[in-house]
């Protein structure tokens, strides 16, 4: 408005501006608007290329020009795709993982969370500082002895290796549960405690029905990170039949990678949980993404 | 604050436990799954082991042979600092340059984050698997349309010049992912100092050099050393697209690495590898520390002076 108001004698004098303010504004939104749109098609682009490719038939893929809309959609593919790779195996696995990971965070962190969160015991701080500490290290340097751990324990082509440590709480989850126990006013949990009510109780039946914000968020992560990883089920599973998706589209690479139709499908569909996922929390996704980098 | 166990009164001792046994499970889990295996890194890096054979002692042997005998060892680092080199600078102009357009106080830009952000969320297998078929010399869409316009298209990935850069240009399009933590830095910038600096008379790109980019610079900061450390790390691509190829022109570290430790079982050898990549990081971050206080602004120093 101010800016404005100033404007307004200049506009009379000798270096009158070629446009009112309003259609600067206007033609200033506009130009947004379509730089954005192209921005978002670059983005995208890909990712059309990619399902375009899935639904052609052998020969059209390498058609040239190339050729944005298939003539007739070849959804068959996809039944071809699951077919020939065990696509539906590699998704079932890594659903498994997924399940159990949230499980085991689910169960550990709100525990760990609210004994430093909440209870009083010598060396609390150190310890906290101390798991936060360990978020820095970077995981490479601990894949050779666990892999040698669960080598002895003979655990290699379980998954075992997957799953156990979710049972233990990821550090950045624990942090960020203790960051929201923290808000969460003290006088609940003493009024409870008037009431005869034990440590256990009050965080089972106080404190967590009200932490539904910080157990969306590690459900949808440990979902996302599970899913999309890669390294360590590449390192500890060696039987195809039970491969995650990831370390199974990996493998067929190689192999049928002529077959670019079926394979694009194949990835197409490795990726669809996630964007699913992502549709229906990407507040929360978006949101938290300050913190992902943190993850070891 | 605390007294000794015994001079704690009944209740506190009680909640004492509690507090120990709610935070047993963490515990437990740094001993076995953090701090054992990193001091066992130590110790193997200097040792000759293989995880079906005993490990044999053999001094400073791994870090003498890695620094005067590996010459794969200086090819995986000088890939490695290449691509960070190459990658941070393209990382930081996009993503900056994506969140200032983001920032545009203009209706519909919810919708604008919701795409850019699909990038970063699908894993890195299928984004490298679909860069590979984009990317196809004789058969990718990319070198067609350049062919369109009359342009021959590189190899991309198979060829050893652009390979390296090629994983660095295809992580440009998932920059979303930092683009959206800048935008959060954008919008904590009070808006009263661009009115203030409008009234003054200063330009945008003034506004942007006086105003945004100072105020920024703490979130600059972090993701510098989240996406140095990132690329330092860089794999799947590698492991799923080139092999480390061609002719090791993306013979990441890390992948080096793996084929030292999971494929060629040199345990010992590898340890030492991953104790120096882990120092290599470690002090290019103590200097990035160290600098930024000559670039990073932290409002609440320039309010005491």
């Amino acid at each position: 408005m101010m800016a404005q108001q100033l404007d307004a004698p200049r506009a009379a004098g000798p270096k009158a501006p070629l446009l009112s303010s309003r259609a600067r504004r206007w033609l200033g939104n506009g130009l947004a608007y379509l730089v954005m749109t192209a921005l978002a098609f670059i983005v995208m682009i890909p990712l059309f290329w990619m399902l375009s490719t899935s639904l052609k038939a052998r020969w059209e893929i390498f058609a040239w020009p190339p050729q944005w809309i298939p003539e007739t959609l070849h959804w068959e593919n996809y039944r071809e795709a699951f077919t020939k790779y065990p696509m539906g195996r590699f998704m079932l696995n890594s659903a498994f993982l997924v399940v159990v990971n949230v499980i085991g965070e689910l169960l550990a962190v709100p525990l760990i969370a609210y004994g430093f969160a909440r209870l009083r015991f010598p060396g609390r701080n150190v310890l906290f500082v101390l798991m936060l500490a360990t978020m820095m290290i970077p995981g490479h340097i601990k894949l050779i002895p666990l892999f040698a751990i669960y080598h002895r324990l003979n655990m290699i082509d379980t998954y075992w290796p997957l799953v156990l440590p979710a049972f233990f709480g990821n550090p950045f989850f624990i942090f960020l549960m203790v960051q929201y126990i923290k808000t969460l006013p003290r006088d609940l949990d003493e009024a409870a405690r008037m009431d005869g009510a034990g440590t256990w109780t009050i965080l089972y039946r106080i404190i967590l029905p009200l932490c539904k914000p910080p157990l969306t968020i590690i459900l949808v992560y440990t979902f996302w990170w599970t899913w999309n990883e890669f390294l360590h089920p590449l390192i500890y599973l060696n039987s195809f039949d039970k491969f995650p998706v990831q370390v199974g589209l990996a493998f067929f690479k190689g192999r049928y990678s002529v077959e670019w139709n079926l394979f694009m499908a194949a990835t197409l569909v490795s990726i669809l949980p996630i964007l699913i996922l992502y549709f229906f929390v990407q507040r929360q996704l978006i949101g938290g993404i300050a913190s992902v980098g943190l993850k070891g | 604050m605390f007294s000794t166990w015994r001079e704690m009164s009944p209740r506190t001792r009680r909640e004492a436990m509690e507090g120990y046994i709610s935070i047993a499970p963490w515990l437990i889990g740094f001993l076995l799954f953090t701090l054992i295996p990193v001091l066992a890194s130590v110790y193997y890096s200097f040792t000759q082991w293989s995880v079906t054979r005993p490990a044999e002692w053999i001094g400073f042997d791994n870090y003498t042979r890695m620094f005067t005998r590996d010459p794969l060892f200086w090819q995986a680092l000088k890939v490695t600092f290449y691509y960070v080199l190459l990658s941070l600078p393209l990382k930081i102009i996009f993503g900056l340059g994506l969140a200032l357009l983001l920032n545009l106080k203009i209706r519909g830009m919810n919708f604008y984050r919701t795409i850019f952000y699909i990038p970063a969320v699908i894993s890195g297998v299928a984004v490298s698997l679909m860069w590979m078929w984009l990317l196809h010399p004789d058969t990718g869409v990319i070198n067609a349309l350049l062919a369109q316009i009359g342009i021959q298209g590189p190899a991309w990935f198979w060829d050893p010049q652009w390979a390296l850069p090629s994983v660095a240009l295809m992580n440009v399009w998932a920059v979303g992912g930092s683009a959206v933590i800048y935008l959060a830095g954008l919008q904590n910038i009070p808006p009263h100092l661009y009115e203030a600096a409008k009234i003054d008379g200063a330009n945008m790109w003034r506004r942007f050099w006086r105003i945004t980019l100072p105020l920024l610079t703490p979130i600059l900061f972090f993701l510098l050393i989240v996406e140095m450390i990132d690329s330092f790390k860089v794999f799947t691509q590698a492991f799923v697209i080139t092999k480390g190829g061609p002719l090791k022109a993306t013979y990441f570290y890390l992948y080096y690495f793996y084929e030292e430790a999971f494929q060629n079982f040199n345990m010992g050898y590898a340890s030492a590898l991953a104790i120096i990549l882990m120092l290599i990081i470690l002090a290019a971050t103590v200097v990035m520390n160290y600098l930024s206080k000559h670039w990073v602004y932290y409002e609440s120093e320039q309010e005491k002076s």
